[in-house]
C-alpha cells in the first residue's frame, strides 16, 4: 500500500486496518509527516502548521505498534495521528495562538483534551494555524502568515481555524481539534470540504484551551467524514473537574448515532432566517438538493422561524470582544510571552504593559479589545452588554420554540463559498458576516455540525450544510449528518475531496531533517 | 446610544493598556464607528421584561473537595515569564520615580 493510499483513508478505516495489523502506526504516521513535508511550506504552500511534532509522534506511534504486537488491548484510535489547533495548551510543543505575543512560549501542562489524546495513545502531529486567539474568519489574522484553501491556493481556509480544516482537507492529519466561539471550526470546514463539529456547551472540556469568549467557546472535533468526528468527540468529551462549566453528561453513543443509517420519520426544520437573501446562489442550490435528499430518505422538512436570530450577530459582537477583553488582560509582560520596553521615557510596569500589548497583538485583537472595553464601560454597559445578554435569552427562546417543532435543524454553515486571501482583510464588518449563520449556536450552547454539501455551481468551491440538535443532543447531528453524507457521496460517486485538484509536491526530503526543521 | 471617537478610543486604549500610535487611533475610531453602529439594534432588541443570559447552560454550586488539588510548582509557573528572580516574577517599577 502506498503512502498517498495511506493518508486518503478515513481515521476509521485506519484504525480498522492498524487492528488487523495491515499497516502500522509508525507507517501512518511516517506518510502523513511526508506529505505534511511536501505540501504545507514554501510560499505556496497549504501552512497548515505552525509545529511539526516528528520526533514525538513517530515515538507514540512506535509505542502503539509495539502494544498491539504484544497482544495489549488499545483505544479503537490508538496509532491514528491527529492535529491540534494552536490555541490548545501542550506540553513539549510550543503554543502561539497564533499571536506574536506567545511566541515560543511552552505551556507547562496540557489541557484535558491533549491528556486524552495521550491516553488513547493518538500521536499529535504537530500544532495548526490560526487567526490571533481565534479571532477571525478568514486565517488572515495569524502572525504567522495566512493557511491556503487546499481547493485553491489564492483563497482562505475559513477561519478561526484554518488551519485544522486545511490540514485534514489536504491529507495531512486525518483528524484534527479545533475551538469553535462563533463558528471558528464549522465555517472553514465548510469552505474546506470538510466536517467540523461544535459539541454542546459543556460536552468537552475547555480546560487548556486559551480563552477568547469563555460563554462561547468550545473544543470539538475536525474530520473528513462524519463518523470520524464521532468517534474523536467520543475520545475529547465527558466531564472534567478542572473546567467548572464542563457537564456530567458521559460522551458514548455518538459513533452509533452515526453508523445507524436512518432518518426516516424525523422531522427536520428549514430555518427561514438563515438562508435566501444575502446566500450565494450555489451555496442555496446545494442547500436545497441536500433537503430534497433527506425528503427522499423518509424525513420531514418543515419550515421554522427564528426570528431573533437577526440580532445574533450583532448581540455576539458585544458578548465575545467583553470577555475577550477580559480574558486577554492577562497577557501583561509579566507572568508568560512577549515583554516589550518602551522606547524613551520612564520604566514603569504601566509602560511595559502598553508596549508589550502594542507589540505583541496584531489588528483585530486591539481592535476586539477596544470594542470589548468600550461595552464594558460605566455609562454602556446596560445597553451594550446588558442588551446582548438579554438578546441570548431571546435567541434560545427561538430555539426551544424551533426544537419543539422538530429533532433537528438544518441551513447553509456559510452565507459564501471561500473568498479570495485579502478580500475581506480591512473590512472588519463584511468578515464578521461570515459566521452570521454559525453564531446562535454559540449564543444558545447548542451542538452544530457541519458537513460538505456538494460544490457551487458559480466557483466550483465546496459548500457547507449544517445541523444544529437541542444542547445534550450531539448524537442527533451524528445520525442526520452521516445519512446525508452517505446519500451525497453516492451521487458524486466518492468523497468529495475526491474532486479537488491534486496539491503540487514538493521534493520530499528524508523526513528526519525535513519534517523536523519544517517550521 | 452615542457614537465613538478618536478621543473615546485613545481612553480606551489606556484602560486596556494598549499604546497607540495616531495613525492607529484614526483607523481604529473610524472601524469602530462602523462597527458600533451595525450593533446598535441590539439595544432595541429586548424590553425589560426579558432576563439577561450570561452562560448557555446554567450549572449551579459547581464545588470540588476543599484539598489541595491540581497546581504547578512555583518552577513550572516562573517557565514561561519573561523576567524571574528568587522563584518570584520579576515586574518592572510600579511607581514612577518622581
Amino acid at each position: 500500500m502506498s503512502a498517498t493510499d495511506l493518508i486518503r483513508f478515513s481515521a476509521a478505516d485506519m484504525a480498522a486496518k492498524l487492528a488487523a495489523g495491515e499497516i502500522t502506526s509508525v507507517q501512518l504516521v511516517q506518510a502523513h509527516l511526508d506529505r505534511i513535508a511536501a505540501v504545507d511550506g514554501g510560499d505556496r504552500g497549504v501552512n497548515a502548521f505552525l509545529h511539526v511534532n516528528a520526533e514525538e509522534a513517530l515515538a507514540v506511534a512506535a509505542d502503539v505498534d509495539a502494544r498491539r504486537a504484544a497482544g495489549e488491548e488499545l483505544h479503537e484510535l490508538a496509532g491514528v495521528p491527529i492535529a491540534v489547533k494552536d490555541l490548545i495548551v501542550t506540553k513539549g510543543q510550543p503554543t502561539t495562538a497564533g499571536s506574536k505575543i506567545l511566541e515560543g512560549w511552552m505551556s507547562p501542562y496540557d489541557a484535558t483534551v491533549v491528556k486524552k489524546l495521550r491516553a488513547a495513545r493518538m500521536p499529535i502531529l504537530g500544532k495548526t494555524n490560526l487567526d490571533e486567539f481565534a479571532m477571525g474568519s478568514s486565517t488572515e489574522h495569524s502572525a504567522y502568515g495566512p493557511t491556503r484553501n487546499p481547493w485553491d491556493l489564492d483563497r482562505i481556509p475559513g477561519g478561526s481555524g484554518g488551519g485544522s480544516a486545511a490540514a485534514v482537507a489536504a491529507f495531512e492529519a486525518p483528524l484534527a481539534l479545533g475551538t469553535d466561539t462563533g463558528g471558528s471550526i464549522r465555517q472553514p470546514g465548510a469552505v474546506t470540504g470538510t466536517v467540523g463539529v461544535k459539541p454542546t456547551y459543556g460536552a468537552v472540556s475547555r480546560y487548556g484551551a486559551i480563552a477568547m469568549a469563555s460563554s462561547l467557546d468550545q473544543i470539538g472535533p475536525v474530520s473528513r467524514t462524519v463518523l470520524d468526528s464521532a468517534l474523536l468527540q467520543e475520545v475529547i468529551g465527558g466531564h472534567d473537574p478542572f473546567d467548572s462549566t464542563s457537564l456530567t453528561d458521559p460522551s458514548t453513543g455518538l459513533a452509533d448515532a452515526a453508523r445507524l443509517g436512518n432518518v426516516a420519520g424525523m422531522k427536520i426544520g428549514i430555518i427561514k432566517e438563515l438562508h435566501g437573501e444575502g446566500y450565494q446562489a450555489g451555496v442555496e442550490n446545494r442547500f436545497n438538493e441536500s433537503l430534497e435528499l433527506l425528503r427522499g430518505a423518509g424525513a420531514e422538512i418543515i419550515e421554522v422561524s427564528c426570528p431573533n436570530f437577526g440580532y445574533a450577530l450583532g448581540a455576539y459582537y458585544l458578548i465575545m470582544p467583553s470577555e475577550a477583553s477580559s480574558n486577554l488582560a492577562k497577557f501583561d509582560g509579566v507572568r508568560f510571552g512577549l515583554r516589550t520596553l518602551p522606547t524613551e521615557g520612564p520604566l514603569t510596569i504601566e509602560r511595559v504593559m502598553g508596549a508589550t500589548r502594542a507589540a505583541g497583538f496584531g489588528d483585530e485583537v486591539k481592535r476586539r479589545i477596544i470594542l470589548g472595553t468600550y461595552a464594558l464601560s460605566a455609562g454602556y454597559y446596560d445597553a451594550y452588554y446588558g442588551s446582548a445578554q438579554k438578546v441570548r435569552t431571546l435567541i434560545q427562546r427561538d430555539f426551544a420554540a424551533a426544537f419543539a417543532q422538530v429533532d433537528v435543524l438544518i441551513s447553509p454553515t456559510a452565507p459564501t463559498t471561500a473568498f479570495k486571501l485579502g478580500e475581506k482583510l480591512n473590512d472588519p464588518l463584511a468578515m464578521y458576516l461570515n459566521d452570521v449563520a454559525t453564531i446562535p449556536a454559540n449564543m444558545a450552547g447548542v451542538p452544530g455540525l457541519t458537513l460538505p454539501g456538494g460544490l457551487a455551481d458559480e466557483d466550483g468551491l465546496p459548500v457547507g450544510i449544517q445541523l444544529l440538535a437541542p444542547a445534550r443532543e450531539d448524537a442527533r447531528l451524528y445520525r442526520v449528518g452521516a445519512v446525508l453524507e452517505s446519500l451525497l457521496e453516492a451521487q458524486w460517486g466518492g468523497p468529495i475531496l475526491d474532486q479537488a485538484p491534486p496539491l503540487a509536491e514538493s521534493v520530499v526530503e528524508p523526513v528526519e531533517t525535513a519534517a523536523k526543521e519544517a517550521k | 446610544m452615542a457614537a465613538i471617537n478618536r478621543e473615546d478610543v485613545a481612553h480606551l486604549a489606556q484602560l486596556a493598556h494598549i499604546e497607540m500610535s495616531d495613525d492607529e487611533l484614526d483607523r481604529m475610531a473610524n472601524e469602530l464607528a462602523v462597527i458600533v453602529d451595525s450593533v446598535k439594534s441590539v439595544s432595541e432588541a429586548a424590553g425589560d421584561d426579558i432576563p439577561a443570559t450570561s452562560h448557555p447552560i446554567p450549572l449551579t454550586n459547581v464545588m470540588r473537595e476543599d484539598v489541595v488539588g491540581h497546581v504547578l510548582t512555583a518552577e513550572e509557573a516562573l517557565s514561561g515569564a519573561p523576567d524571574a528572580q528568587d522563584g518570584r516574577f520579576k515586574v518592572p517599577a510600579i511607581l514612577e520615580e518622581s
